[in-house]
């Protein structure tokens, strides 16, 4: 109010000078824009947007990637046709992707938002806690499916080693069994997804005026309705955050599995299935291209409601 | 510790290096900072040369080789220096990146030469116009080289694309003191193998190790099982995409696979070779059909311990007449700078001079060069040498004698699909056939 009021006021006495002098832009400013602006926008269109409508515009070919645009040779729907009846991988993958998000959705983010909330209550060695939490984020990806690895392989893995003899006792095929190796592995994407959820909802939490949760305690809610009735409401902006994240973890996952077993065997993804058909000498293009269209329409669904959402709020 | 090639995972250096690969795959961003480094210690490797290039002209080469590779070629480029002036500026790329980026590799600007493997993987490329054919460096090579070389060596249009050096046999290896106190004698008919496998389940062994994590190593046992029952030809043309998958005799070969299957290891597809590996060492598992690189990982006391026999006779009709033994060796891209220079580094390094130099330096490989030494072979390298010279006809390894496309993103999963399912074998070939026309057009 204070601000407004002197601005007002400033505005009122510098008269019409001012108003002209913060409409009109010196060339270095103009150009300054243009940089600011145009930069970003280059590598956008450059980086995204070409990549995107090419992709888009391969999947109705066929193509080895070998040699001119002019051995591109347009096959219609064909691509689209056979992943979805003969590609073996292809609805395991696509199951297995949702298997993901409503792991993430289900185990890994609620996981990480109680974590974040214990943490909050400045518990003692609190610190250490939320280091020991938060590691599995710091650390990469693929270091993740190394330790996934090192952890459940059925011969020299910690699990066998432990409770096994694998000599003479039935090992238990954490990676090799299709029917359970999603599952094991799934496991570890909740722990590093628990992390990086945590971390973000403590930002949150620490952000909340502490008053609201005095209040409440005041009225006499008990912690479970301060948290559901209270807490949760006024971190909306953070859960969408989550929500938005949790979607888009699930459907870019990828590292874990490859590493494992080159996401083959039960743990296929559509990631890995769009790596394996246009890296490499495999090389068919428009046939993973396809499979990336189908990825690229699957998470248009939350892009489309996040930014919806987004500009609800900006409106209100 | 040779180059056994796939679309997946590959050599036995690499597979040493497990944490390394697998950091690599972290991804392009990766993949490409090791490609500059690479380029980069390659132009420092080179520089001492450099005034001798000037006078010559420089050769350059593009190289996948890992570990001890790295040092045996290093040995033969210099040796190639010093007898002709030529310089060689050597490119060393990790294995299995330089694979996965062949494509753009090889259609942006390649090395004038660069390392490769023989056979459809080979041809792929040269029927694709990206490299170029070196008949004239064959007439020196062919009085040395066996006729099974220079065939895999042999592009589609009849013209050769490639000098080989080096390659390794799959046989079925075993550790003689465990068969020595057991008794067993090696299996030559397929009864004789069930019943070997049958004795050593009863003496609580795993009778066959075999591991299947990394998709590509069950690919040796149906290329074995198909070339004894159908014949060296008829995989020939089942790889080439001329032959139906759901036809009776690949039908069968999976029929004759399940008889295995009671004798495997557990947990197979949970399992990467070098498990199985670990598993015949320590004398948990009587035998294991692997590349010669089975030995790279065992302690140097365990070497001399190990010996192998050829894959058991199925069908009378073709013997044991066939093995998968891949060939690896060096092509020309399709237009060097240097072209008469890099004729004269593929042409030496398919001579014994080179090879002789190569080979003790990289052990574990064969030389493909008749007249090559092999004074410094170990007997386990004698006997693999005598196979792959009395066995009539060589196949490469389904990865490299079949489409790329086809082999990774098709018959991995296909074969563990069986070994998950082995039920199924109808569904299963029939699946097969229809993305192999998919994939081949017809």
């Amino acid at each position: 109010m204070a601000t407004d009021i002197a601005t007002k006021a400033s505005t009122r006495a510098d008269g019409a000078r001012r108003r002209k002098r913060a409409v009109r832009l010196s060339t270095w400013d103009r150009v300054a824009i243009a940089v600011m602006v145009g930069i970003p926008v280059f590598l956008t269109g450059a980086l995204i947007w070409f990549p995107t409508v090419s992709s888009v515009l391969l999947s109705f070919t066929n193509w080895d990637g070998i040699g001119g645009l002019h051995t591109i040779h347009w096959i219609g729907t064909t691509n689209y046709r056979q992943i979805v009846t003969i590609y073996p991988s292809f609805w395991p993958a696509f199951e297995h992707n949702f298997y993901w998000l409503f792991a993430l959705a289900f185990v890994g983010t609620p996981m990480g938002m109680l974590l974040a909330y214990e943490l909050d209550k400045n518990i003692r060695g609190t610190r250490l806690y939320q280091s020991a939490f938060y590691i599995p984020v710091v650390i990469a990806p693929a270091i993740i499916g190394l330790i996934t690895e090192l952890v459940l392989s059925p011969q020299q893995g910690l699990i066998s080693s432990l409770f096994a003899d694998p000599r003479h006792g039935h090992v238990i095929d954490w990676l090799g069994n299709p029917a359970i190796n999603i599952w094991a592995v799934l496991v570890f994407a909740c722990w590093r997804h628990a992390s990086y959820v945590m971390i973000l909802y403590l930002a949150g939490l620490k952000a909340l005026d502490p008053t609201l949760r005095e209040a409440a305690a005041i009225d006499g809610a008990s912690e479970a309705q301060a948290y559901f009735k209270v807490v949760l409401p006024a971190l909306k902006p953070i859960n969408i955050v989550l929500v938005v994240i949790t979607v888009i973890e699930a459907l870019r996952a990828f590292d874990i599995v490859y590493i494992i077993n080159h996401g083959r065997n039960g743990l296929e993804l559509l990631s890995v299935l769009i790596t394996d058909n246009i890296i490499g000498e495999a090389s068919r293009i428009g046939y993973g291209s396809a499979i990336a269209v189908v990825l690229l329409v699957i998470s248009i669904v939350p892009i489309v409601v996040f930014v919806w959402n987004s500009f609800q709020q900006a409106d209100a | 510790m040779s180059d056994h090639s796939s679309p997946s995972s590959d050599s036995a250096e690499d597979k040493n290096l497990l944490s390394r690969r697998k950091l690599l795959y972290t991804g392009a961003a990766g993949a490409a900072a090791l490609y500059t480094a690479g380029a980069s210690k390659a132009f420092g490797a080179a520089a001492p040369t450099e005034e001798v290039a000037a006078a010559a002209g420089t050769v350059t080469l593009g190289s996948y080789e890992t570990g001890p590779g790295i040092k045996a070629l290093a040995a033969v480029t210099k040796k190639f220096t010093a007898n002709t002036g030529i310089a060689v500026k050597t490119n060393t790329v990790d294995h299995n990146t330089f694979q996965e980026q062949i494509n753009s590799y090889l259609q942006g600007h390649p090395d004038d030469v660069f390392t490769w493997f023989a056979g459809y993987r080979m041809q792929f490329f040269a029927a694709k116009g990206l490299a170029t054919p070196i008949d004239d460096v064959w007439k020196a090579l062919t009085p040395q080289m066996p006729p099974a070389v220079k065939a895999a060596s042999t592009g589609l249009d009849g013209h050769q694309y490639l000098v080989p050096n080096k390659n390794y046999p799959w046989a079925v290896y075993y550790r003689k003191s465990l068969w020595k106190a057991n008794g067993y004698t090696a299996p030559k008919t397929w009864a004789q193998f069930i019943a070997l496998a049958k004795k050593m389940q009863a003496d609580g062994l795993t009778p066959i190790a075999f591991t299947d994590k990394d998709g590509w190593p069950a690919m040796g046992t149906f290329d074995i099982l198909n070339m004894r029952i159908n014949g060296y030809q008829y995989h020939v043309n089942l790889m080439a995409g001329k032959q139906s998958w759901d036809s009776p005799q690949v039908k069968a070969v999976f029929q004759k696979w399940t008889e295995l299957l009671p004798y495997y290891s557990q947990g197979a597809l949970g399992l990467t070779w070098q498990d199985g590996a670990t598993q015949l060492e320590n004398k948990q598992a009587g035998m294991f059909l692997l590349g010669g690189f089975v030995t790279s990982n065992f302690k140097p006391a365990n070497q001399p311990d190990v010996d192998f026999f050829p894959y058991p006779m199925i069908n009378p009709k073709w013997g044991q007449d066939s093995i998968d033994a891949p060939i690896d060796g060096y092509m020309l891209s399709k237009s060097p700078k240097n072209l008469s220079g890099a004729k004269a580094l593929v042409g030496y390094f398919g001579t014994a001079q080179a090879i002789n130099l190569y080979l003790p330096l990289n052990p574990g490989n064969l030389a493909v060069n008749k007249r090559a030494n092999t004074s410094h072979y170990t007997p386990l390298q004698k006997k693999e040498a005598a196979l792959i010279a009395r066995t009539k006809h060589i196949a490469q390894y389904m990865d490299r004698d079949t489409r790329p496309d086809f082999a990774s993103t098709v018959m991995i999963p296909s074969l563990q699909q069986f070994l998950n399912n082995p039920g199924d074998i109808n569904g299963l070939v029939k699946s097969i056939q229809k993305q192999k026309v998919a994939i081949f057009g017809s």
